[in-house]
């Protein structure tokens, strides 16, 4: 045919060549499904080796806290953006529904005000009582704990992870460790932390324990979070320290929270075990306050417990005007005392030998041993006002 | 006379990345702390959707790695474990790469019915780790609250497979 021309073979190689821009592996038959499992068993086994090399400190922080502090830096202002049209809108809901449910809710307020006010006059009688019993016996008070206010911004509510999100970070003081509170009571503990965002572990978590107190026994017990919306209460001792509806409060113990924090009530869960009804679960967690305690080191001042025994006489108070001219008195008349017994002792040093006499030597003054003196008793050695007599020993009465 | 054909030519970026990034989307707005009537919103592992449809849909190289790093975000999003979802979304991946002769072209309840074999086996399998981990078994109750969500996500697979599956002509 006209117009055609037939390829020119290649002398070399007795084919056509073909240049690398037309795509020599364009007909390359690549198995897809085996490339697609190499990958699929490489990211398993990645998988695997995240898996074993995770590890969680006992404050629940994990051994990837950069990797997560890094993650939670990025998402915590998603997470904020995305989360303040609906904190709108529940702020709207609520005025809304303050504004029509005035009326009941003044009734109601008004009742709780008066069943409060017999309780706020004998918490205050007893606040006063308790502290004069504190000075009495000494004990040492705990001080109050500084507190930040945070906002929640994510939450996982899975059975494997019960977490928050806050937006409050180390900038504001916040540590790993830091207890966290509702209105109502203990949320959870900081399990990370960046400068903006923390990451708070719940009490509901899996990986959360907890030492507690039952508040009518003062019997302890372990509250441990098994994903459900009631932690069991574990290890409890004594029988009969527990009864449904107990409270259940922070016991301090291990120095990780301070005591006394209300937790829940206890109740028997469907298997039987005991569980506890948070107080915390009253209301949405989203407003919450991280409680800015370390342990209990941080309740005492370290100068004076690292201080010398007797060191707290030196904290007397200062002495008033009438107090301080009696002690300068004193000191004036101590200081008179000492000059004049000075100057005897000169005058006594001055004279000259006395003669030896026969001495009466007093009963109820023991004379000591007679020694070999020199004539001249020096001055830096000043003898007796009364010289030693030679005479043998005053032995007393009745001695053999 | 050679006739001019259009090929459909759908790429990684419609049927790997863009359902990804919706996936971290939906997952980031339900971890919002927000409570309607007193209910909280519903948690399901929505990458499940991506683990079972994806292998279905056409063998790859990129989707296995992108679930694997949607395995890390959601440990990472959710505070749990690192490397636990990335192990259950790639042992489903796996499952459906090696049954995908088995699957294909079913519809209806045998489909539904993998789908939730595969969700089922991934919980187990996330559920004994967490309890070895922690020496501490999660709640069934919770766990069930969980697993319902995701298999009521199935509409979702189904859509998925409707729209991407036989859709680049290159590979009938």
């Amino acid at each position: 045919m006209a117009g055609t021309v037939p390829p020119i073979p290649n002398p070399l190689c007795g084919r056509s060549p073909v240049a690398f821009r037309d795509g020599p592996f364009e007909n390359l038959k690549v198995p897809l499904a085996w490339t697609a499992a190499v990958v699929a068993v490489v990211a398993i086994i990645g998988a695997v080796l995240l898996l074993i090399s995770d590890r969680r400190t006992a404050d629940a922080e994990s051994s990837y806290s950069t990797l997560r502090g890094g993650f939670e830096t990025v998402v915590g202002p998603v997470s904020n953006v995305l989360a303040a049209p609906v904190h709108w809108f529940g702020d709207a809901s609520s005025f809304i529904g303050g504004y029509f449910f005035a009326v009941s809710e003044n009734r109601r307020l008004k009742a709780e005000i008066a069943d409060l006010r017999s309780w706020r006059d004998e918490a205050i009688a007893l606040k006063n009582v308790n502290g004069r019993y504190e000075a009495m016996l000494g004990l040492r008070s705990e001080p109050a704990v500084a507190m930040v206010a945070g906002r929640a911004i994510s939450d996982a509510r899975g059975p494997f992870n019960r977490a928050k999100l806050l937006d409050v970070g180390s900038s504001k003081g916040v540590r790993v460790g830091n207890p966290v509170l509702n209105e109502d009571g203990l949320v959870g503990r900081i399990s990370g932390v960046t400068g903006g965002v923390s990451r708070m572990i719940m009490l509901t978590d899996v990986a959360s324990r907890l030492p507690v107190l039952i508040d009518r026994t003062d019997a302890r017990a372990v509250m441990t979070g098994d994903g459900s919306g009631n932690p069991r209460l574990e290890f409890v001792r004594g029988t009969g320290s527990v009864q449904p509806g107990d409270r259940i409060l922070s016991s301090g113990d291990g120095g990780g929270l301070p005591r006394g924090i209300p937790i829940g009530v206890a109740a028997k869960g469907v298997d039987g075990s005991w569980r506890v009804k948070l107080f915390s679960d009253r209301g949405a967690i989203d407003y919450v306050r991280v409680l800015l305690f370390q342990d209990f080191g941080q309740l005492i001042n370290p100068d004076a417990l690292n201080a010398a025994p007797l060191a707290g006489l030196t904290t007397a108070p200062e002495p008033n005007a009438a107090q301080a001219a009696a002690i300068a008195d004193a000191a004036a008349r101590r200081r008179a005392a000492a000059e004049a017994q000075a100057a005897r002792a000169a005058a006594a040093a001055n004279a000259p030998a006395p003669t030896p006499a026969p001495a009466t030597p007093a009963a109820s003054t023991p004379t000591p041993r007679p020694v070999a003196r020199p004539a001249q008793p020096s001055a830096a050695a000043p003898a007796p006002t009364t010289p030693a007599p030679a005479q043998p020993d005053p032995a007393p009465a009745g001695a053999p | 006379m050679k006739r001019s054909t259009a090929v459909r030519v759908v790429g990684p970026l419609q049927w790997i990345v863009y359902p990804a990034l919706a996936v971290v989307a939906a997952t980031i707005i339900l971890g919002m702390p927000v409570q309607l009537f007193g209910l909280h919103l519903p948690e399901p592992v929505i990458p499940m959707v991506l683990a079972f449809c994806w292998p279905l849909i056409r063998p790859s190289m990129i989707a296995p790695a992108v679930l694997f790093g949607l395995g890390v975000f959601l440990d990472l999003f959710w505070e749990g474990p690192l490397g636990l979802w990335s192990l259950a979304l790639m042992s489903v991946y796996c499952t459906v790469l090696f049954a995908r002769n088995l699957i294909a072209g079913h519809e209806g309840l045998i489909r539904f019915a993998w789908y939730a074999a595969c969700t089922l086996g991934a919980f187990l399998m996330a559920y004994l780790i967490v309890a070895m981990r922690s020496g501490n078994p999660p709640a069934i109750l919770s766990l069930v609250l969980q697993v319902l969500p995701t298999l009521l996500l199935y509409p979702a697979v189904d859509w998925l497979l409707e729209r991407f599956d036989d859709s680049d002509t290159r590979f009938r």
